[in-house]
This record gives C-alpha cells, structure tokens and sequence, in this order.
C-alpha cells in the first residue's frame, strides 16, 4: 500500500462567538498557515477536500463560500462532505492511495454560535421516530452515561474527573477555549454537569496529506497513516448497547490499532462519558497519554473537532513527542458513527 | 480601518418535512393512533419497538408485525431540568429509553415523573396516550409511572392492518439564528445604506469584488482595500420577464440585467426600468434609482448615455 502521511496542521483559536468573521474570514488564515508550513502553493495541491454543515450558522452552501479562501481558480480538484473533516480526510487518503495525487489539502470548521446547537443536531436525527421529540445531544449523551453507571463502569466523580485532566491538559493548547480549573457546575441533563459537556465553539482546522517521497520532502518528521477506517451503528438508540462502542472496535482492528500499543490517543469525545466508552473499545492502558490537546471538551467547533483529534496526534509525532499515535473521531449521536487512524512517525 | 460593529440579524429556517412511510412504519404510527403498539420480528427473532423495515443487522426485509405492551420497563434515563422547544413535555421530565413487555429493544421518549428522585432504571411505566392521535410518535404524549409486574414474552401476531392507514407524516422543524454576514459585507450593507456601493479589491489581482464577500476566489486571499464603484454602470447581459412573481408589484414584462458597475470586477443583478422592455440592450448605460428608505436600489434606468463600446465590458459577459 502506498506510504501516506500527514504533513502540516494547522488550526484556529476556538471561540464562543466571531461575529466579526464570516466563515471564510474564520477558515481562510488556517488554510495560509498549513499552506505556508509546507511551501506549498494551491496550484500545487493535487486534491482539495472539505467537511462542514450548513445548518450550524444556517447559511446554505457555506462551504462554496469558503472555497474563495482556497483560491479555487483555474478549478481545482474538490470534493465536500456534509460531515467532521475526519471523514474529508478519509476521502483525501483513498484519493492517494489510488495513485492519481500525491498531496491533498483537506480543511474543516464549524460556526455553532449564530445558533442553538443543541436545537440544531435534533435534526440529524431519525425523522419518524425521534426527531419529532426534539431530543436535544447533551439529553441522548445523558442517557448514554445514566446506562454507563448503571453498569458500573464510571461514576459522577470519575467524570469529573475526566473533565478536570482534559481541561488541564488544554492549559499547554493556546487555541484551547475552555482550559485550567473548571468547575463541574449544575447539571444540564442528569447525569451530566455542565463540565461534563463541551463548549459551543467556533473553529477551523486544515491538514495536508502527502505520500511518500513527496511526504518527506515536506515535512521533517511525517506523521505516517499505517491504517483508517470507519464503521457505523444501527440509528436507532435502543438496539445499542450504549455503554459500549462495537463500530470504534471494529475500525480500530481495521486500522491495525491492536497491532502494537499506541503512545498516544487523540479521542474525540464531545462529553466526559464518552471518553469511557472509548478507552474501553479501544483497550487503552494508563500508560496511554489521551487527549493532551485537551479535547473537545475543550474546544469543540463541530464538524472540526474530529480532524483536529487527527492534526492534534500528528502534530505531536511531527514534533517528536509520539511515535505511534491513535486518532479517532464520531459522528451522530452516543458514538454512532466512528472513524479510527493509526499514525507513526519513523525512528527517531 | 475603523473597528465597525458588524451587523446582525435574526435568521428563522423553518420547513415542514413531508415523509411518506414505508409498510412497517405505516402499520407503527397508524396503530399508535388506535392505542396498539406494534413491533417487528427481526431476523434474529428478537421483538424490535419502534419497529424497522429492515433489518439493522443483516438487511433483510422485516415484515413480521406483532403486537406488544403498552406497559414495560426503564433501561436507561436522564433528568431533564429545563424542557427545551418541540419537547413532548413543558415541566422537568426524564427522558427515558422504555423496553416494552414483549419487546427486546427501546424507544426513546419523555416519562412525566415528580423529580430525579422518582427515576430509576429498572422502574415500571406505561404509555400515556395523547388526547388527539393522528399517527405519529407523538401519539404517545409520553410516559408514565405505574406498577406492574413484567408480562412473561408474549407477544400477539399482528396483520398490521387499520382503516384509514397513515401513509405520511409531516413533521414541522423550525431553528432560529443569529445571523452575522461579518465584516466584508458589514461594510457593504452599511455603505449602502448611504446610497454608496462599496467593494473590496484584491491586493494580488486587483479585482473589484461586489458584492465582496471576505475573499478573492481566485487568489484565495483576503480582500481588504475598499474602492467605491458606479453609481453609473453597463448592462453586460439581460433577460426579458414575463412570470408574475408572487408578492411582487412589478408589472411584465420587465427586463433583469446583469450590471457592471463602473469600477467593479464583476456584474450584479438588478432590474432595469424607465425604458421599454423591448429596447434594453448590451452595453446600456444605467443608474440606481433609490426609493425613500430603500435599503438597495429599486431599479436602474437609462443614464442617457452613449452605449459602451463591448470591448469596454466583454469581460464581464
């Protein structure tokens, strides 16, 4: 299999709101930053893939508008997911794999504060059944953590304190929103606090991805992506068992992640509990930094967050704190969907 | 530049979704409106409520109906302190995933419940039906506490039959925002509140974007200079209108053109007025007419001009 990696990323400070910015203006200094990394021009970009969701700041077809940031003219080689840039990425990675390129760029953001996000992701889901409930994401991640202590297998302190090493980790991340000493706070939808919960964000994140030869010419030290893979769960919450997650399992083996232990693991859990269920999947030892980013409970621009767990692990073997590093992202409510990526960097 | 407060405003996306219903649905929310809760018999014979068309494991088509309790029992739930729109309940509630008796899997809705207190898993509750049924998940107004003691598996065979089948929902979903166009168009929106119309120019091919949104599409650059265009400007192309637009007093046919402001790197669009249909033409020199407290301007009309030389806007076409 052809040798891909990633070898430039970049992302934006996280933030509550960006009145002042439109979605461009957000996305466009991210995409110079990986650009200017790399010594790259957008001509010289082989493929160009974006994730993102309209219905966040409820503008249509925000992402032709943030195209103008890429310089798409004469017309580039483009594609766009409705989804979490990881997805963008997975696309970006097949693309390379055929051969037909040798970099992608591949960018993602998301613009929550214009609306209520909580509102907003009923939409996702099941039209018949349960969008007509307006359940809301911190009420269906609440269910999921109620079924993980009744299991026994975490506990409100337990969560607490996942959210206080996550937050604390996120001191060392200058685009980090929510960081150092957080206090758990009421509870949104018991189980839940508000510390258990991300924040609303705004943010943009970009990689570039490179194979082969072409990867070392770029970058000193590139993040090599030895497996990808995603899977899916049934959409309806009640045939799941909720306090586990078969489909990150399951793309992990596929990843080769049970291969050798990881160092490192970039676990995109919006909530406390979730964190959980995916150390469990994943069988993560103590001895396995997670998150040192912070997470995304503390920075959670939706629709980015899941390629910044991406960037975030590369960027640590680019700078030599990892060898072999773990990247997930999810999609839909509880975990439903999951993305897993193994990323090594040579000897040092 | 000058700090400006950028502007904003409330955005309301509002659509009703029309759905049709597949066989196993249809039978679902049809027998909800007649107080029976259907399930499905899934490949693996396990009881599926709410009921699917096909299977979540192996795909195959489930067309096996059989009837299930209103009654059953809590497997997971979460208290919510303050009910949020759409939500079947306006006092603190608990949401609730509820296996019925007879069923092997669990639906989500809202259990009425005194407080966090009056929850657990493993607690008894059953269906309280809605007042008015139509055929909808809603049909369960949600549910509610009650002792029983879990009816051994026994579920009844069912045709999935009714008169008056449902064979569609709508499903009205309304967000509200906050929009902010941010600065780029700030500046253009304010600027023509004082009848001016502003762009932003490239700084790496220095084209004139107006409208400007933010970027050069082309260069992929910031687009920070502004340069005031028109007020004059060229008719680069038009089209002749002859359907009445609904909440529009516009008499047809009328002509929309395509305008190039005099400065500007690209066209907009506006109507053309003060001139027979028939006598627009390329190259037509025009100016905004504004109306008292017009937000843009109304129409263009002839300047009375010479027409410009088509070597002055084929770019624009």
């Amino acid at each position: 299999m052809r040798e891909v990696a990633i070898v430039a990323f970049a992302q934006s400070d996280h933030l509550r709101t960006t009145d002042e910015l439109s979605e461009v203006d957000m996305v466009m200094p991210v995409l110079h930053q990986v650009l200017a990394q790399t010594g790259l021009r957008t001509s010289d970009i082989g493929f160009t893939c974006s994730g993102s969701s309209d219905y966040l700041a409820g503008r249509a077809f925000s992402f032709t508008m943030t195209l103008d940031g890429v310089g798409a003219w004469p017309p580039i080689s483009e594609s766009h997911v409705e989804m979490d840039g990881a997805w963008a990425m997975y696309e970006a990675w097949v693309k390379l794999l055929t051969g037909e390129v040798d970099t992608a760029l591949v960018y993602s953001y998301g613009k929550s504060s214009p609306g209520s996000v909580r509102d907003v992701l009923t939409r996702q889901l099941d039209p018949y059944y349960v969008a007509p409930l307006w359940p809301d994401a911190v009420a269906l991640a609440a269910l999921q953590a109620q079924a993980l202590i009744d299991a026994g297998e975490t506990d409100e302190p337990a969560l607490a304190g996942v959210a206080v090493r996550s937050r604390e980790s996120a001191a060392a991340n200058s685009h980090a929103q929510v960081k150092g000493s957080v206090p758990q706070g009421d509870y949104l939808v018991r189980p839940l606090r508000k510390g258990d919960c991300p924040p609303v964000s705004d943010g943009a994140v970009a990689v570039i991805l490179a194979a082969g030869d072409k990867a070392r010419e770029l970058c000193e030290r590139p993040a090599w992506i030895r497996g990808m893979d995603h899977r899916i769960e049934a959409h309806s919450l009640g045939v799941r068992d909720l306090t586990d997650s078969p489909s990150t399992r399951l793309a992990a083996e596929r990843a080769g992640a049970f291969e050798r232990p990881v160092d490192t693991a970039e676990l995109h859990a919006p909530f406390t509990s979730q964190e959980v269920v995916l150390r469990k999947a994943l069988k993560l030892g103590d001895d396995v930094a997670v998150n040192p980013s912070g997470g995304a409970l503390a920075a959670n621009p939706l629709m980015a967050a899941g390629l910044l767990r991406l960037g975030e692990a590369a960027a640590r073997i680019h700078r030599g704190e990892s060898d072999r590093a773990l990247a997930h992202a999810t999609s839909g409510p509880c975990l439903q969907q999951n993305l897993v990526a193994v990323l090594e960097g040579d000897a040092q | 530049m000058p700090e400006v407060e950028v502007l904003t405003a409330p955005l309301v996306v509002e659509f009703p979704f029309t759905r049709s219903l597949g066989p196993v649905q249809s039978a679902f929310l049809t027998g909800l409106r007649e107080r029976t809760v259907l399930g499905v018999r899934a490949t693996d014979g396990k009881i599926m409520v709410p009921p699917v068309e096909y299977d979540p494991v192996t795909a195959d088509e489930l067309r096996d109906l059989v009837e299930v309790a209103a009654t059953g029992t809590v497997t997971t739930w979460a208290w919510n302190p303050e009910p949020r729109r759409g939500q079947p309940l306006d006092t603190p509630f608990a949401w609730v995933l509820v296996r019925l008796d007879g069923a092997d899997t669990a639906v989500l809705h809202a259990l009425d419940a005194t407080g966090p207190d009056a929850v657990t898993t493993g607690m008894r509750v059953r269906v309280r039906w809605a007042a008015e049924r139509t055929g909808a998940i809603t049909d369960i107004a949600c549910f509610e506490p009650h002792e029983s003691s879990e009816e051994a598996g026994q579920v009844a065979p069912h045709a999935g039959e009714f008169t008056d089948q449902v064979t569609g929902i709508v499903t009205p979903a309304r967000l509200d925002y906050t929009y902010s166009p941010g600065r780029a168009q700030t500046a253009y929106i304010n600027a023509l509140a004082e009848r001016r119309t502003v762009g932003e120019r490239c700084p790496s091919c220095r084209k004139v974007y107006v409208p400007p949104r933010g970027a050069c599409p082309t260069c992929g650059v910031a687009t920070t200079d502004q340069v005031e265009v028109g007020p004059a400007g060229t008719v680069t192309t038009f089209c002749i209108v002859n359907i009445k637009a609904r909440n529009l007093d516009i008499e047809v046919p009328y002509v929309y053109a395509h305008i190039a402001l005099d400065g500007a790197g690209l066209a907009l669009h506006g109507r053309i007025g003060g001139i027979p249909y028939d006598q627009v033409r390329m190259g037509l020199r025009v100016e905004p007419v504004w109306t008292e407290g017009g937000r843009y301007p109304d129409h263009y009309r002839p300047t009375g001009e010479p027409d410009a030389d088509y070597d002055t806007y084929k770019e624009l076409v």
